[in-house]
C-alpha cells in the first residue's frame, strides 16, 4: 500500500504537469475571450472599443463562416470515412499469407512520417499539377484534357491529400488490433462453415471496434486542425471553397487584423472541438475500462 | 489446424498487395526520382530514371542556406521531447503507481487540452510570444512544442508504466530499499523501453508540426516545415531543388518510423491498442 510519504510525493510529481497545461491553456483562452468582445485591429486602433457580442454577430452573418465550418466537417466526415474503410480493407490484406510482408508494411505506413507541407507540395506540383502532374500525364495518356484539381475541386485535393496521409495511420492501428484476434476463434468459425463475409460481420469487425474508437478519436484531433495543407496549396481558395474553420480564423487575424472576429471564430472553434471531443471521450473513457 | 495456404492464394495476396502498396508510396518515390533529376528533366513529363544528378542538392544548400533550417528541426525536437520527459516522467510515474480516485480524470482532461484547436489561441500566443520576446526564437518554439506534446507524452508515459508489476515495488520495500533506491535501481530499469519510445514518438510529432512552427516563426528559428512551406509560392523552375529539400526533410523520420511501428501503434492510441 502507499504510505502518506509516497502519497505526498506522488502529488508533488503530478502538480508541475497538470498545473503547467492549466496556464498554458487557461491565459490564451482567456485572452482570446477577452478580444472575442472587443473591436481591435492593431493597425487602426482609433475605432478600437468594446463590442459585446458583435463579432459573434459579424462572424455569423459573414457567408464564409457557415461555409468554412461545412467544409471543416466535410473534410473530417470524408477523411475519416476513406481511412476507416480504406484502412480496415487493406489490414485485411496486409494480415494474408504473402512474400515480402514487411516491405510491403513499411511502404504503406511510410506516407505517415510526411511532414505535412512537404505531402502538400509533393501532391500540388508533381502528382496534381495540370501541366506537369503524373495526372496530367496519365489523362494525356488516355488522350483526356488534364483536370485543375486545385482549381476545379479544390475541397476534394485537400481531401485527398489529408486522406493519404492518415490512411497509413488507420491502416497500422487496424492491423494491429487485427492481428491480435484469437486464431482459434477464427478456425472455430471456419470449421463450423462460416464464409468469408460472415465471419468478418461477426468475428472480425466486433474485435477491430475498439481500434476503429481509437482510430477516429485520434484523427479527429487532428482533423479538425487542418493547416499546413490547406496554406500551401489552395491557400483556401478559390474564394472560400477549400477554407475551414481554422483556417478562416487565420485569414481574420493574421491576413486581416480582425482580431476581434478572428477571437469570436476561435471561441466557436473551441466550442465545436469541445462537442466532438465529449461525445469520443466517452467512447474512449468507456474503452479503456474494459 | 493449421490453415493450409494455398499458393495460388499466397501469389494473388503478394500481387494485389504490392501493388497497392507501391501506389500509396508513389508520392514519396517520385519525390525521391525527381531529387536526383535536372530541373528541365524534372518537368519533361513522367519519367522514372533520373539522371542522378546531385545538383538540386547543391543548390538548395547554396541558394537557400538548407542546413540552418535542418538544424533548427533537430534542436527543437530533440530539445522538446527532453523537455517533456522532465516533466511528463514524474507525472505519469505518479499516476501509474500511486493512483487516486481523480487519477482517471485528470488524463481524461490532458487529452482534451490536445482537442483545443491551435488557431483559437494564435493572437494570445504571438503577444505573449512578443512581449517576451521569443518570437522567431528557437528557446520560444522549444516550450511551444512541449506544451503541445506534453498530454500525448504523460499518456503514453503512464501506459507504460502502469505495466510495471506493483508487487516488485513492495519485495524492494521489504527488502529495505529506500524511496529513491527503489525508482532508481527497480524501476527506472524497468521504464527505460517506454522512456525510449515516447522519446521515439514524441520527435516525430516535433519535427513534423506545422503550425506554430510556421506561423511563430521568420528566419532565425524556423525549422522545416516553415522552410519547405515557403516553396509555395516559388519563382521559376524549382521541382528537382523542391524534391531534393522535401526528401531530405522527410528521410531522418521516415527511417526513424520504419523502427517503430510497434511503439508507435501503442503511443498513438494512448496504450488502448498493442
Amino acid at each position: 500500500m502507499a504510505t502518506r510519504q509516497t502519497q505526498t510525493l506522488a502529488r508533488f510529481m503530478l502538480a508541475p504537469s497538470v498545473l503547467l497545461l492549466l496556464v498554458w491553456m487557461a491565459i490564451p483562452l482567456v485572452i482570446t475571450l477577452w478580444f472575442s468582445f472587443q473591436q481591435y485591429n492593431p493597425l487602426n486602433p482609433i475605432n478600437d472599443r468594446f463590442v459585446g457580442f458583435g463579432n459573434y454577430v459579424l462572424f455569423y452573418s459573414n457567408p464564409a463562416f457557415l461555409q468554412s465550418i461545412l467544409n471543416t466537417l466535410v473534410l473530417v466526415l470524408s477523411v475519416l470515412a476513406i481511412t476507416v474503410i480504406g484502412g480496415i480493407l487493406l489490414a485485411l490484406l496486409l494480415d494474408q499469407p504473402m512474400w515480402g510482408q514487411g516491405v510491403v508494411r513499411i511502404l504503406v505506413i511510410s506516407p505517415f512520417f510526411v511532414m505535412p507541407p512537404v505531402a502538400a507540395l509533393v501532391w500540388k506540383n508533381m502528382i496534381m499539377h495540370p501541366g506537369y502532374g503524373v495526372f496530367a500525364d496519365i489523362a494525356r495518356f488516355f488522350g483526356l484534357q488534364p483536370v485543375d484539381w486545385f482549381a476545379q475541386y479544390p475541397l476534394f485535393s485537400v481531401i485527398l491529400i489529408v486522406a493519404w496521409q492518415w490512411l497509413p495511420f488507420a491502416t497500422l492501428i487496424l492491423l494491429t488490433s487485427l492481428q491480435s484476434l484469437d486464431g482459434e476463434q477464427k478456425e472455430a468459425a471456419e470449421m463450423d462453415g462460416a464464409g468469408f463475409m460472415s465471419r468478418f460481420i461477426y468475428l472480425t469487425l466486433p474485435h477491430l471496434a475498439r481500434g476503429i474508437t481509437v482510430v477516429i478519436l485520434i484523427q479527429t484531433i487532428f482533423l479538425l486542425a487542418v493547416y499546413a495543407e490547406i496554406l500551401v496549396t489552395t491557400n483556401g481558395g478559390p474564394g472560400y471553397a477549400s477554407t475551414n474553420l481554422p483556417f478562416l480564423v487565420y485569414q481574420k487575424a493574421s491576413l486581416e487584423f480582425k482580431i476581434g472576429q478572428a477571437s469570436a471564430g476561435g471561441i466557436i472553434a473551441v466550442i465545436l472541438a469541445n462537442i466532438v471531443a465529449f461525445f469520443l471521450m466517452r467512447a474512449v473513457g468507456k474503452n479503456l475500462d474494459k | 489446424m493449421a490453415r493450409a495456404v494455398t499458393t495460388q492464394h499466397k501469389t494473388i495476396a503478394t500481387a494485389v498487395a504490392w501493388v497497392v502498396a507501391l501506389l500509396i508510396f508513389f508520392p514519396i518515390l517520385y519525390t525521391i526520382i525527381t531529387s536526383f533529376k535536372s530541373e528541365t528533366e524534372a518537368i519533361a513529363g513522367f519519367n522514372l530514371i533520373p539522371s542522378f544528378t546531385t545538383e538540386s542538392y547543391a543548390e538548395v544548400q547554396s541558394q537557400y542556406n538548407y542546413f540552418k533550417p535542418f538544424m533548427n528541426s533537430v534542436i527543437l525536437s530533440l530539445g522538446s521531447t527532453i523537455l517533456a520527459l522532465l516533466i511528463a516522467v514524474p507525472a505519469a510515474w505518479s499516476m501509474a503507481f500511486s493512483p487516486t480516485r481523480r487519477t482517471k480524470d485528470i488524463l481524461m482532461w490532458m487529452l482534451s487540452t490536445k482537442m483545443m484547436p491551435a488557431v483559437a489561441v494564435l493572437f494570445p500566443m504571438y503577444l505573449i510570444f512578443r512581449n517576451l520576446g521569443l518570437l522567431d526564437s528557437r528557446i520560444g518554439l522549444t516550450v511551444m512544442l512541449t506544451m503541445i506534446n506534453l498530454p500525448i507524452v504523460v499518456w503514453m508515459l503512464y501506459t507504460y508504466f502502469r505495466e510495471i508489476p506493483g508487487e516488485i515495488l513492495e519485495a524492494s520495500r521489504m527488502d529495505g530499499a529506500s524511496l529513491w533506491g527503489e525508482i532508481w535501481y527497480v524501476l527506472t530499469p524497468m521504464a527505460v523501453p517506454g522512456i525510449a519510445s515516447t522519446m521515439l514518438l514524441n520527435i516525430i510529432l516535433a519535427w513534423n508540426e506545422a503550425f506554430w512552427t510556421i506561423r511563430l516563426t521568420a528566419t532565425n528559428a524556423a525549422p522545416l516545415t516553415a522552410f519547405i512551406s515557403s516553396f509555395s509560392s516559388p519563382q521559376g523552375l524549382f521541382w528537382a531543388k523542391l524534391s531534393a529539400a522535401s526528401t531530405l526533410a522527410i528521410a531522418p523520420i521516415l527511417i526513424m518510423g520504419w523502427f517503430s511501428q510497434k511503439q508507435l501503434v501503442r503511443g498513438l492510441t494512448f496504450g488502448a491498442v498493442k
